[in-house]
């Protein structure tokens, strides 16, 4: 017996192919480009890490328009997997933030330098 | 059989004990550890000589290498041969110990003294007793570190240090004609230990035989310091006077003899090397004899009267006369030692003045000394019927049979010999005292422990010649007897000599008038040796040594050192250096230029990483990009 959500959520796929391929490749590249660029451009290291989520994401959006376009659901697994990783890698990199902030009372990451030479 | 394992034993444990508590242990403590090891190997040694049954015994010990086809044993072998050579160096060896005790007793070095002696009894046994070529060999280079260790013993004096460098590099040269010889033993035959080798080549086995043979009479060249390899001896005297004695006259220089007499099966195998032994042995003998006629260091002329009898001896091999080459091996062994621990008595009483021009008139001074080494003057001048005379004069009888020519120049070296023993002699002892005061108020006779051995070796120089009398003046032929069963057949064939033939009365003439001569010219005449700068002409060239050891500077020594100062200076400075120095100056350079790219600037890093991952990026899309 099919519900009504049912019959909704077999038919997502079909949007999604309403909008030709080509714009999610461009809609994600822009979205990872603006990353890649907060990550080289901007100081502060949460500034940093959202530019690095960003980046994510838009990998994720490509990931599960390919899986509608070609009918395969392991783009969407993936999807799922990174989630849960990024999730729990937020976690880990906004303590380090803190233990830093802690540390030198600034998350300007231009003053970690200790490494230099 | 385990008292013949203890005989080379003995002097390494004296070895052990003396050289690792030196210098803790006193003097006298010292001399015991050190003289009783010689001597208890002596009395072990006589024992299996009384004991001995006629059968050769090897006493295996350890298989040294063991590699597939090849094997190398460590064994000792007793027989007729090595139980003479045996008595002979712990008999001299021992006395030489007892005369160290006194001789060295104000040195520093004492304890470390007897440890040196007894490393080289130890090696010298191990050289006599081994059962094989190798075993022979190790003994062989033992000996010579002892020679260098010894000659080099005063090595605060730069010289003694050179002449024994000299001495070590030398015999280097030689060893390594022998080490050559092994191995090509070791390719024809497949073993080197003597029992299996002379058997292969009495049944006919073996090509390259007279190779061999070659090779291994460049080591004794070496060893036994013959043409071209002698000049080593002479500056071994720069050692204390008891090494002299011991190691170069009595008995490590008398190994390359042993060595031959040992291979007699080889060399019979190859008589154009007999024959070369012969030539090579009498131009030595001769050259020998003719620097030792104006020498005026009392021990530079025992040295080259050392390097003449060796001659004499290798002539003797060369004639295939082994029991005559023995029988003088022994008798020199008696009275070279006597004259070279005379002349350390002698030097140990003119304060450690050397030089015969400033000595003379120690005859009532030093009256055992005279008395003994006018006894060994006798015996090496071959005047009957001392050791010397019976020991030569079966060499020069079988020279007469063997090669004419051969026979007159070494009678010609004979009457040389006689010549300047005599003259070292009247010199040293006759006529009156040319020394400084302060030398004449210390004149003095040795002690005992320095005379007992002179009177012991004195008296062996007297009566050695007992040992293989000739059958013609009632004698039995001891030696050749008792030799004969590791002789080649019929080389013990009993030469008959007639009182009135110029045979016999050559060698009387050779040993009397030049010794009537000498006693006239500077007994009676008292003349003394010219002081160096009034020696001219060709008696200066001989005084010189005929320039052998310039020659050889000049021909050997100077190219090597131009090439190394040319392969320092150009090779290695230019070359090498700028290699080796320039690859470090561009890696330190390279690194330094490096490490700004560590600028500790995350935003840097990350702006790298991502223009690497664009450039990878683009490089793996190009294909599909272009």
């Amino acid at each position: 017996m099919e519900t009504k959500t049912d019959r909704f959520m077999q038919s997502i796929p079909e949007i999604i192919r309403t909008i030709p391929l080509t714009h999610y490749i461009l809609l994600s590249s822009a979205l990872f480009a603006i990353g890649v660029l907060g990550v080289l451009t901007r100081r502060n290291a949460l500034i940093v890490f959202m530019a690095i989520e960003l980046m994510l994401n838009a990998v994720n959006l490509l990931l599960a328009a390919f899986s509608s376009y070609f009918s395969d659901p392991a783009g969407q697994i993936f999807v799922f997997f990174i989630m849960a990783v990024a999730a729990a890698e937020v976690a880990v990199g906004l303590a380090i933030i803190v233990m830093i902030y802690r540390n030198i009372q600034t998350i300007d990451i231009g003053l970690l330098n200790k490494l230099r030479n | 059989m385990s008292s013949i394992l203890f005989i080379p034993l003995l002097p390494l444990i004296g070895f052990l004990i003396n050289g690792l508590s030196f210098p803790k242990l006193s003097n006298p403590v010292a001399g015991i550890i050190g003289t009783i090891p010689p001597l208890a190997a002596f009395a072990l040694s006589l024992q299996l000589f009384l004991q001995f049954d006629g059968n050769t015994q090897i006493v295996p010990l350890l298989d040294w290498i063991s590699v597939g086809e090849l094997s190398i044993p460590i064994a000792f072998q007793i027989d007729q041969l090595s139980l003479l050579m045996l008595l002979i160096i712990t008999g001299v060896g021992t006395l030489i110990h007892v005369y160290s005790s006194a001789y060295m007793s104000h040195d520093e070095g004492f304890g470390k003294f007897f440890a040196f002696l007894n490393l080289f009894v130890f090696f010298m046994l191990l050289l006599v007793m081994g059962s094989g070529f190798v075993t022979l060999f190790i003994g062989w280079e033992g000996v010579g570190l002892c020679s260098y260790l010894l000659i080099g013993f005063w090595n605060k004096k730069n010289s003694y240090g050179d002449a024994a460098r000299k001495a070590f590099i030398m015999n280097r040269i030689g060893d390594l004609g022998f080490l050559i010889g092994i191995f090509l033993l070791f390719q024809e035959f497949g073993t080197a230990t003597y029992q299996e080798v002379f058997e292969a080549i009495k049944a006919g086995n073996g090509s390259n035989l007279g190779l061999i043979a070659f090779c291994l009479f460049i080591g004794a060249m070496g060893k036994s310091a013959q043409i071209p390899l002698f000049t080593w001896l002479p500056d071994a005297m720069a050692g204390p006077t008891p090494v002299s004695a011991l190691i170069h006259a009595a008995t490590m220089v008398t190994a390359g003899i042993y060595m031959v007499i040992r291979a007699n099966v080889l060399f019979e195998m190859s008589p154009e090397v007999l024959h070369f032994v012969g030539w090579i042995g009498l131009a030595t003998a001769l050259l020998g004899a003719a620097i030792g006629l104006f020498q005026n260091d009392i021990k530079k002329v025992l040295a080259y009267s050392t390097v003449s009898q060796l001659g004499y001896m290798f002539m003797g091999l060369g004639a295939s006369a082994y029991t005559a080459s023995f029988f003088h091996v022994m008798t020199h062994a008696f009275f070279k030692a006597l004259l070279f621990l005379g002349a350390g008595s002698v030097i140990h009483a003119m304060s450690d003045e050397q030089d015969i021009r400033k000595m003379g008139g120690l005859k009532s001074q030093l009256p055992i000394t005279y008395i003994t080494f006018l006894l060994g003057t006798i015996a090496i001048a071959g005047i009957p019927p001392f050791a010397g005379f019976f020991s030569k004069d079966e060499i020069l009888a079988h020279l007469y049979h063997h090669d004419i020519v051969m026979w007159a120049l070494a009678i010609v070296g004979s009457a040389l010999t006689s010549f300047y023993m005599f003259r070292v002699f009247i010199v040293t002892f006759h006529g009156d005292f040319r020394g400084t005061q302060h030398q004449a108020d210390h004149l003095h006779e040795s002690p005992i422990a320095m005379t007992l051995p002179l009177i012991v070796l004195a008296v062996l120089s007297v009566i050695g010649g007992i040992i293989n009398l000739p059958a013609f003046v009632g004698g039995n032929e001891f030696l050749a007897h008792w030799l004969n069963p590791i002789l080649p057949e019929g080389s013990h064939e009993a030469l008959e000599v007639h009182f009135a033939s110029l045979e016999f009365l050559a060698p009387l003439a050779a040993a009397f008038i030049p010794a009537i001569f000498a006693i006239q010219l500077y007994g009676s005449k008292k003349a003394v040796p010219a002081a160096d700068a009034e020696i001219s002409g060709i008696q200066k060239i001989i005084y010189d040594k005929f320039y052998i050891d310039e020659a050889y500077n000049f021909l050997f020594v100077k190219p090597i050192q131009f090439l190394s100062q040319f392969f320092y200076s150009f090779i290695d400075f230019l070359i090498i250096d700028l290699l080796v120095e320039s690859t470090g100056k561009f890696v330190k350079s390279s690194s330094n230029e490096l490490r700004k790219l560590q600028s500790g600037n995350i935003g840097f890093y990350i702006f790298m990483m991502v223009a690497a991952i664009a450039i990878i990026l683009a490089w793996t899309l190009k294909s599909w990009i272009f």
